[in-house]
């Protein structure tokens, strides 16, 4: 069989006719290579998690199908190289029998990404494998306009890139002070990165002879780090929840995602997903990514749509302003690029 | 408030991370369970390291006092039993 963009022959991967254009091939998860009936079969990854079991057949099928060779994609995706058109039936099948299915590609909610997760990660805030999972099982393949990329963060040094997310969640913590646990001691304070705790000689318990670190909100940048560092559990988390961005992506023309909201609990999360995916739906046009259709109709309209939903967690223009966010949001872009002058002859 | 007398004491001072915690964990495991341990550490990035990874350990803290750019931590030790999540 060759690949034609005219034909429309078809092969069964795991009981599901797949007709051969290019097209189709990339909804069922197989990218057409430059060898002539060659195809890249990619194995779907949520959170770029695989079990050992399903990694052995991996490296199974890569060996006995294609070349022995297996790239990990830059979104996690494990996918087998160099697979005759006419094994990939068979090599899907094989997959199959230990659970690993075949990821699909082009215009479409693809698989998300997901940093390793707070079971382990000393950093980790939120479950993000768990949401990873959960978020595949409900919306992976669901087609778009353009690819709809979703990706978890644990924390805000924000491994998975957030802000080149088509929607990206990133684990936050607000810290509050137990004042009458706390010692004074400080370490709190040295943890901080960011400027955002002080120590306040004025303010004294029994306990903190020294007085008591202050938080400036506009510095935190709600990793909780003070509170991890604290001895005498006098920090601790007062909510957790997931700051939002939309409309990011990568590619021959980068967008910069959108802050939307903070603090948004677990529990919002797949609602807030269906309401993006539904605006998207409504506003975009064919082959515009998410950014783009936010750009074009703005981003209130779908702050106003996600109001009912989300209300208090929507940043306005005013959070926006303050220090906390220009140093997320705004350092790096264009209008803090720096001054070029033309290169002339050294004065 | 009276300091806690250490059983043992470590002048982890000039140790980079994460050696600094490596020697930390190494003499807690030889130490028994409810014994003191001191150490002192740099400020930095030790200050932001080994606290929390002690805490991870399962271990207390239960004194820390600010030299400046020192810090000197008292830990006592868990069972090991205790000392897993």
């Amino acid at each position: 069989m060759s690949i034609s963009t005219e034909g429309e022959k078809a092969i069964l991967i795991a009981g599901q006719e797949i007709r051969i254009r290019p097209e189709e091939l990339k909804s069922g998860g197989l990218i057409p290579q430059k060898q002539r009936n060659m195809v890249t079969v990619r194995c779907m990854a949520p959170g770029g998690r695989v079990t050992a079991t399903r990694l052995k057949r991996i490296a199974e099928v890569a060996e006995k199908y294609g070349h022995g060779v297996v790239h990990l994609s830059v979104r996690m995706s494990p996918e087998i190289l160099y697979v005759p058109l006419d094994k990939v039936e068979a090599l899907a099948k094989e997959l199959e029998e230990v659970g690993q299915r075949i990821a699909s590609c082009g215009k479409r909610v693809r698989v998300p990404t997901a940093c390793g997760g707070c079971e382990y990660n000393p950093n980790g805030i939120t479950d993000t494998q768990a949401l990873a999972e959960e978020v595949n099982a409900r919306y992976f393949g669901i087609e778009a306009f353009h690819k709809f990329k979703i990706s978890f963060s644990g924390c805000p040094i924000d491994c998975p890139r957030s802000r080149e997310s088509d929607l990206g969640f990133q684990g936050q913590v607000e810290p509050e002070l137990v004042a009458d646990l706390c010692t004074g001691c400080g370490l709190c304070v040295r943890a901080c990165q960011d400027d955002a705790l002080s120590m306040e000689p004025l303010l004294k318990t029994p306990r903190a002879r020294n007085g008591l670190p202050v938080r400036d909100a506009a510095n935190c940048l709600s990793c909780g780090d003070c509170i991890k560092a604290c001895p005498f559990e006098a920090m601790v988390a007062k909510r957790k929840g997931h700051a939002i961005y939309v409309g990011g992506k990568h590619g021959k023309h980068p967008h910069v995602a959108y802050p939307l909201a903070e603090f948004v609990p677990d529990e919002k999360v797949f609602p807030l997903i269906e309401i993006v995916m539904q605006w998207y739906k409504e506003h975009g046009k064919r082959d515009e990514r998410l950014g783009l259709t936010i750009d074009r109709v703005g981003i209130d309209s779908l702050r106003m749509r996600l109001k009912d939903v989300i209300g208090e967690n929507l940043l306005g223009p005013e959070d926006l302003a303050k220090p906390r966010w220009r140093r997320i949001f705004w350092a790096g872009t264009a209008d803090t690029f720096p001054t070029y002058s033309e290169l002339g002859d050294e004065a | 408030m009276d300091s806690l007398k250490p059983d043992r004491s470590l002048d982890l001072r000039g140790t980079v991370c994460p050696f600094n915690f490596v020697k930390t964990k190494l003499a807690l495991e030889e130490m028994a369970p409810d014994q003191l341990l001191e150490i002192i550490i740099d400020d930095g990035e030790p200050v932001r390291n080994v606290p929390r990874s002690i805490k991870n350990e399962g271990h207390k803290i239960v004194e820390v006092e600010n030299w400046g750019n020192a810090f000197r931590l008292l830990i006592r030790k868990v069972s090991d039993h205790q000392s897993l999540p």
